[in-house]
């Protein structure tokens, strides 16, 4: 018992904190409290992100198997905690300034992460829906939160039906998986697969990938994911795409490899036409877009695929590739947000990309930042996001994925051409409004931190290559 | 010097660095130290790479100055350079002091103007001097980041549309170079490029979705490398961004295109297409020298159409890249000396035509040709460097260009006597268009109100246009100062490429027999 403690530990503190904070919030002066509380959650993320990052190696399961706690889940928690609490410290000013920033946001977002951290160990499907629940529920809330406005409101009523459905198929999905395996245990269900696996069993997978595939707006489950990220107030529109993304493909990585790692032939056709959709969709549904939130939705469900494309090649390259996809994926996307968050004309909020107008005229160190990241995010050499891309190829091709890899390219092609506009609005267009972005500091900071990241990171991309091997290594066996 | 080779590819880079930190202001001031750090750095780069030149052995057919560093993913930081692409290196240390020269009349922007072209610099270097297949990528794609601002920020009315169409196209064609990188990467389990030239690449003919591929793997990848480098070169019938970028970009951005950015689709050719995969070669090189002649013969009409000045000069460089592609699949010694004496000759011509438009431009701001009319009366000098260089298009001997079309002629006579014979006649084509161009520009009367005014060359000018008519003239009586370089290392590619070729057509002989 104290062995399985001593496995959830991070999750049980970060819990416990988050309870301990609801009740000071509740019994105190409630929102008083919220911008210190912002940090202190941010900065405990970080706290157990280098605990868990610097803690032993090795794997070690928990609660009869329920839990495991291997490199493949340290590296997911680390890029989720991490990711977390810089969304937390970015959208601070943000919301105080609109006066949103209620004491349950960080609190919500605690708990949203502890059901992260369960996703990405789980060993079980009970595990699996209890942490996909945790998170989906908190997730549902805070996409509402801004309760004065109609569109937050209908943000998140639209994503609670739809993930209410997907659930659904999920756990529809994993009772047929039980009802076929007779074990809810992974370890238990990769003995019944094993190189043949009856048909109910692939219904089961199949609707079980469903599931997943809408928690990572994969295509034909992505319908929710640009009213939700047009809706939601930008902050958290940052956080959906962040962490979550990192934890639902890091469970999907967990449930087709450790569940279902003895048909990677079954899954892979599944994972490809996941793949081929989202980028092709992705690239071209942003083409019409002018609000940049729901410019960057279609992006996400892009990247989404290609992140998929790596892991349709069921190998542990194509594990390691996902994961150095995710990091650098999220890398941008926070970036990108910052200026995002920081996009405002007398106090309000701006999210048309034609604000953007000659931008690079009053400000040029951020606009260069930008430029760098737009063409990061199309997958544009030198920048890290080509690397990204680099992998991905490589893993399916070498996963015998050749035409995914010929149909990835041509779609980012096409969804070059979106990121190429926002960089034409800044740097050719005609003068118009100003737009005014210079109020914190912090948001600056991660734009450019994560601008140099993308021009640095070529060098030897700190050192996360090596880490996302070993991960990886974990996983596949 | 163990890594000279970085130390020039990445001079300029540093320079752009200190640009963009330390460079405060946009008054006139500090446009002017924009500029002259701009000047400085590019200039270092020329004298430093002169190094190289001094170094290189021209027996020697192996790479040259090499060095070597881990990188990600198993991939080299590698670099070197050979027969082949020293003088492309030489070619673009050279050019760019000139084009810093030529924009020295630019006023909007100028830091991140001289940024770009520096950093472009460092991009094309690379491109030349890489050896391992992501490296050149990397370099071969990034070089678009810069050239997409230059063409969208100080470019022309229209500028926007060119922008996009230029980045598309040129994007499209790459990315599927990129998967058969992966897939090269993936067969011979390396991306170090002289190991990869020689690795042979599997050449057993097979079927693809009901197609019967001959060459198999070896043509496909061809194929793939193909669209990159034919959109880049560019090759008719993928050649409709050149004219478009060319006419909206500025002078320097026109001058660099042409003279440096296009030679990379014929270093690609040379370097990995032919090498790599000379099976696929085989089997496509009649379709090939057949899109060349067209090419030749088709553009050549097109620029006779033409109005705008810079358009025309696009279209005769379409042309004339088409000799080069040409030379290069005759794959043999004089077709391949010819088609890289021939770039190098572009590089300097085609560069110096541009030039030689932004002059006019820079007085009247429009480059329609028939704004202008007998301007020999008032810039004499200018009517004197424009002859030479309409000569040294049209491929007068005695000129660079007489060399390359020459050469390239003999080699692809050689292979196809047809399409030698469909290509000579552009020589002829370029004669009309050149001199029609120069004696509605230059000759006549000078009836034009607007042109009363109009000054000869300045002193700058003048002095821009000095290296160009000495490098011309000098590769045009001695033209061994090139091939003596590239001989040895051509010699030794044709080859390995003429074995590779018998040894896949024994095994193909060999397979028959045994049906």
């Amino acid at each position: 018992m104290q062995a399985d403690l001593n496995v959830i530990l991070p999750e049980i503190l970060l819990s416990v904190f988050a309870m301990a904070a609801l009740l000071g919030a509740v019994y105190t002066g409630r929102d008083r409290l919220a911008p210190m509380l912002v940090w202190a959650t941010a900065a405990l993320m970080v706290l157990l992100a280098i605990t868990i990052g610097m803690g032993g190696s090795g794997a070690r399961t928990a609660f009869g198997g329920m839990i495991n706690d291997d490199g493949f889940a340290r590296f997911a928690k680390v890029t989720i905690l991490l990711s977390a609490a810089a969304v937390l410290v970015l959208g601070q000013d943000y919301m105080a300034r609109r006066g949103i920033l209620r004491f349950e946001y960080p609190v919500l977002v605690a708990l949203a992460v502890v059901g992260m951290m369960v996703m990405v160990s789980a060993g079980d499907l009970m595990a699996l829906y209890m942490g996909l629940e945790l998170q989906s529920l908190a997730l549902y809330v805070v996409a509402a939160m801004r309760r004065d406005s109609v569109k937050s409101t209908e943000a998140g009523l639209k994503y609670f039906v739809l993930g209410a459905l997907s659930s659904g198929l999920l756990l529809f999905g994993a009772s047929l998986v039980y009802g076929f395996a007779g074990t809810t245990l992974f370890s238990g269900i990769i003995a019944a697969a094993d190189g043949q696996a009856p048909l109910g069993l692939l219904i089961g997978l199949v609707l079980v990938i469903s599931g997943l595939a809408f928690k990572i707006s994969a295509v034909p489950f992505h319908m929710w994911t640009p009213d939700v990220y047009e809706g939601a107030p930008t902050p958290i529109t940052a956080f959906f795409a962040t962490a979550p993304k990192v934890a639902a493909l890091g469970l999907f990585a967990r449930v087709v490899h450790d569940a279902f790692g003895g048909v990677v032939a079954d899954w892979q056709q599944v994972l490809a036409a996941l793949s081929l959709l989202s980028m092709f969709l992705g690239a071209i549904a942003a083409i019409g877009q002018t609000d940049i939130k729901r410019l960057m939705a279609y992006s996400s469900i892009a990247h989404m695929g290609y992140a998929l494309m790596g892991l349709a090649a069921g190998t542990a390259f194509g594990v390691q590739a996902m994961l150095v996809y995710v990091a650098i994926y999220v890398t941008m996307n926070l970036g990108t947000f910052a200026f995002i968050l920081s996009m405002e004309r007398d106090g309000q909020p701006v999210t048309d990309i034609r604000s953007l107008n000659l931008y690079s005229k009053a400000e040029p160190g951020r606009a260069l930042a930008m430029l760098i990241l737009m063409f990061s995010l199309a997958g544009v050499p030198p920048l890290l996001g080509f690397f990204g891309k680099l992998y991905v190829l490589r893993a399916a091709y070498e996963g015998g994925l050749a035409w995914l890899a010929v149909a990835g390219v041509i779609a980012s092609v096409i969804g070059a051409f979106y990121y190429l506009r926002i960089v034409y609005y800044m740097y050719f267009g005609e003068e118009g409004a100003t737009l005014e972005t210079g109020r914190s500091v912090v948001q600056w900071a991660f734009l450019m931190g994560s601008a140099a990241v993308m021009v640095l990171g070529i060098v030897n991309m700190f050192g996360v290559e090596a880490m996302a091997q070993a991960a990886a290594a974990t996983l596949v066996r | 010097m163990d890594n000279l080779l970085s130390i020039v590819t990445f001079i300029p880079a540093i320079a752009a660095g200190i640009l963009a930190l330390f460079l405060r202001g946009e008054d006139a001031a500090a446009q002017t130290n924009a500029k002259w750090v701009a000047l400085i750095a590019t200039t270092l780069t020329f004298l430093v790479s002169l190094f190289i030149l001094v170094g290189f052995d021209p027996a020697n057919t192996g790479f040259q100055f090499v060095e070597e560093r881990e990188w990600l993913l198993g991939l080299k930081y590698k670099m070197g350079v050979d027969g082949i692409s020293v003088l492309f290196v030489m070619l673009t240390t050279f050019m760019m002091p000139l084009t810093i020269a030529a924009s020295w009349g630019v006023t909007t922007r100028v830091k991140d103007y001289m940024i770009a072209f520096l950093l472009l610099e460092t991009l094309m270097l690379g491109v030349f001097m890489a050896l391992d297949l992501v490296l050149f990528y990397l370099f071969f794609e990034a070089g678009l980041i810069p050239m997409f601002l230059i063409i969208g920020i100080w470019g022309g009315k229209a500028r926007i549309y060119a922008a996009f169409k230029f980045f598309l196209y040129t994007f499209l064609g790459s990315v599927l170079m990129l998967v058969a990188m992966v897939a090269m990467f993936a067969e011979a389990g390396t991306t170090d490029i002289p190991t990869l030239m020689r690795h042979e690449f599997a050449s057993e003919s097979f079927s693809v979705l009901g197609i019967h591929v001959i060459g198999g793997m070896q043509t496909l990848m061809f194929l793939a490398f193909f669209a990159s480098f034919a959109v880049k070169m560019p090759m008719w019938p993928v050649h409709t961004w050149l004219p478009d970028a060319h006419v909206q970009a500025p002078t320097a951005g026109s001058v660099v295109l042409a003279a440096i950015l296009l030679k990379m689709g014929g270093y690609g050719f040379l370097r990995f297409s032919l090498p790599m995969f000379p099976v696929g070669a085989e089997v496509l090189t009649p379709l090939i020298l057949w899109m060349s002649a067209i090419a030749i013969v088709y553009t050549s009409l097109v620029a006779l159409a033409q109005e705008d000045m810079k358009k025309l000069i696009a279209y005769s460089s379409v042309a004339h890249m088409g000799y080069v592609t040409m030379g290069i699949f005759a794959a043999n010694q004089q077709g391949l000396d010819g088609a890289i004496f021939q770039m190098v000759s572009h590089g300097f011509v085609s560069g110096a035509l541009f030039l030689c438009v932004g002059v006019i431009y820079d007085r009247m701001h429009t480059r329609e040709i028939d704004a202008y009319g007998g301007l020999v009366n008032r810039m004499p000098a200018y009517a004197l460097i424009f002859m030479f260089f309409t000569m040294a298009n049209i491929g007068l001997p005695g000129t660079s260009g007489f060399i390359g079309e020459f050469l390239t002629l003999v080699g692809v006579f050689q292979v196809n006597t047809w399409v030698a014979a469909v290509a000579t006649t552009g020589v002829i084509l370029s004669a009309a268009y050149a001199l029609w161009l120069y004696r509605r520009v230059v000759m006549g009367d000078l009836i034009k109100e607007s042109l009363k005014t109009i000054t000869d060359m300045s002193r700058r000018e003048r002095a821009i246009f000095a290296p160009l008519v000495v490098m011309t003239l000098l590769l045009g009586v001695y033209p061994r100062l090139v091939t003596d370089i590239t001989g040895p290392s051509v010699e030794a590619l044709i080859s390995n490429v003429e074995l590779a070729q018998s040894v896949a057509r024994a095994a193909t002989a060999l397979a028959q027999a045994a049906h």
